[in-house]
């Protein structure tokens, strides 16, 4: 089969608009919790789905309405505890990442479901998402993207400073369950695309990727959509164009692709930083006594190869540890 | 109207009481340093000025309102005391300060023109102007603790609470800051500062309040760093080039998994 005629299967552009929609929404919660500090959030909660999940195969509803109110429901437990003692959120969340997980397994068993009929929420089955559950996922993915841009200015400041946010006369309360939910409704929106497993992976390692590179939230919150919304087609079509034969799953495959963004990103991050660090300014002091250095075999210039890093009124270049300032026809040690 | 009136203020964190019997009463345009020992109560005091920290027993009136009925947050301004104003994502020097603008914004409206006026006002008044487009995690930590003191400053308050702005802050920067500061005061704003060390600020105190042990030991006309910590104030002597002690536990740390510090 051609790409062509892959990509006109009415199954097919299902998937495509639910990984576009999942890709846009995951990383744009997924930066307020990497701000909080709280990248692991994603993780308990998919966990905690895996019950709601299981529920709405025992009574027979749909998975997806009881895994969003059940994630919801842990969602603003994780809140409360971390209002409550916010040194051990961890330990909190921890509980909540068994009891989900243990939960699930237990309730699917009574529902007389096998564990391959969770395999599909756990690890994504984007291929099989019928048209009504395409519709739910632009509707929650949507109310999830329109209220982490249209709120980002207050979800900023809470997430950047609490107590700051709450002496500004800002409802911080409010503010941290509304991201709870938020995360708890993206990740059912995710369960379909990659799975309750690897929710968290679309929700952070995009803005992992996006700040090696940025230095404003805006950009990094842009980016991250890119990327994320980049992953998780770039998954799907991966997956799809496969060749016969192989068994490519989507989900692992938008979750690897996005992984390897990160990866390529890395090292130019880490060489910025490093060369931000090496041409900040040194203090203007001016230096303890005038010190001549000894014969010195080259001339420093824009070509010589060594930092020049701002010194006040002048440069220093940076020499084997040493910082040798021009004065007249030698250099001093500065 | 009077910015802050106190009356009878008592502090209870975990049900020990931390503040008794604390009369504050601060005029506009004062610049009253609250000065102390660690573990004295100041920032605590500080904290239930701005409604962070519930009073146990007392009044307290903001511009001639009780706390409960206040909600004029715009002219308040809180500098707390933070290591550095980094958070897990990176952020423009100019996002962190114009956060602080959201006192005066309403929900989902752009920045008006005024905004960006008092968010560049702000970043002029620290000496942090030709820094906005950096992210906050390049600057030292002294100049992130200037665009904490922007950011309460974005939002043009009347009253400005600032809590030990200078620990751990290098002398050049605690000049600039200073200089922020006085700045401030020329302005007519009214400020609380909490200090253990006043260093370069000094010059611009105009009254002194001491705690100690959770009460007003001293309120009055400016002291010295040294006259603070003399012992005709019942202080032992701390003198401030000691390293600073561990921070001061108010409430014993009986903790389990799930219940932190208070």
């Amino acid at each position: 089969m051609s790409a062509a005629e892959l990509f006109s299967l009415p199954f097919m552009q299902r998937a495509l608009i639910a990984a576009l929609f999942t890709g846009l929404a995951a990383p744009a919660v997924g930066t307020y919790l990497v701000q909080r500090r709280l990248a692991l959030m994603g993780d308990g909660l998919g966990h905690v789905a895996v019950t709601g999940v299981a529920v709405g195969l025992l009574t027979g509803t749909s998975p997806t309405w009881t895994a969003v109110l059940v994630a919801i429901l842990g969602a603003v437990l994780i809140e409360v505890i971390r209002e409550r003692g916010h040194t051990n959120g961890d330990v909190a969340l921890a509980l909540l990442f068994y009891g989900g997980l243990a939960g699930g397994v237990l309730i699917t068993g009574l529902a007389g479901q096998s564990a391959a009929s969770l395999q599909q929420y756990l690890f994504g089955s984007i291929t099989t998402v019928s048209a009504t559950d395409v519709l739910i996922t632009i509707g929650l993915a949507a109310l999830v993207i329109t209220t982490c841009v249209g709120l980002a200015p207050q979800l900023f400041a809470v997430s950047q400073d609490q107590e700051f946010a709450r002496v500004a006369g800002l409802n911080v309360r409010f503010y941290n369950v509304l991201v709870a939910v938020l995360a708890a409704v993206s990740v059912t929106v995710a369960m379909r695309t990659v799975g309750l497993l690897l929710v968290s992976a679309l929700m952070v390692v995009p803005v992992a990727t996006s700040q090696q590179l940025t230095r404003s939230f805006r950009t990094t919150l842009g980016a991250a959509m890119a990327l994320g919304t980049l992953a998780s087609l770039g998954g799907l079509v991966i997956a799809a164009l496969a060749p016969f034969g192989a068994n490519v799953q989507p989900g692992p495959t938008i979750v690897l692709l996005s992984l390897a963004g990160f990866v390529v990103t890395w090292p130019i991050g880490a060489w910025l930083r490093h060369r931000a660090r090496i041409n900040e300014p040194f203090a203007s002091d001016p230096p303890i006594e005038h010190q001549v250095t000894d014969e010195h075999p080259h001339d420093h210039g824009p070509d010589c190869g060594h930092a020049a890093v701002e010194h006040g009124d002048h440069v220093d270049y940076v020499h084997d540890g040493h910082r040798h300032a021009p004065h007249g026809r030698h250099y001093d040690e500065h | 109207m009077t910015p802050i009136e106190l009356t009878d203020g008592a502090v209870a964190i975990s049900g020990r009481p931390i503040l008794r019997g604390v009369d504050l009463r601060v005029e506009t345009g004062e610049f009253v340093a609250l000065l102390g020992a660690n573990g004295s109560g100041k920032s605590t005091l500080v904290r239930a000025l701005t409604g962070l920290r519930p009073l146990a027993h007392g009044q307290l009136r903001l511009f001639g309102t009780d706390l409960d009925h206040f909600d004029d947050w715009q002219r308040i301004g809180y500098v707390p005391q933070r290591a550095g104003a980094t958070s897990g994502v990176p952020a423009s020097v100019w996002e962190v300060v114009a956060s602080g603008r959201l006192t005066r914004r309403r929900l989902l409206r752009r920045l008006s023109r005024a905004d960006r006026a008092a968010i560049d006002d702000a970043l002029e008044v620290v000496g942090l102007s030709d820094r906005r487009r950096d992210g906050v995690a390049q600057l030292s930590g002294g100049q992130q603790q200037r665009a904490l003191i922007a950011r309460a400053l974005a939002g043009e308050p009347e009253l400005i609470f600032l809590d030990e702005p200078t620990a751990g802050v290098d002398v050049p920067n605690q000049l600039a800051l200073a200089e922020a500061l006085r700045e401030l005061k020329l302005r007519g704003a009214t400020i609380v500062l909490v200090t253990h060390e006043l260093g370069p600020l000094a010059a611009l105190v105009d009254r002194a309040v001491v705690m100690r042990d959770g009460r007003v030991a001293y309120d009055g006309a400016p002291l010295t760093d040294h006259e603070v910590h003399d012992p005709w104030l019942g202080e032992p002597h701390t003198h401030h080039h000691h390293p600073r002690q561990q921070r001061h536990d108010h409430a014993p740390h009986v903790s389990s998994p799930l219940e932190g510090s208070p």
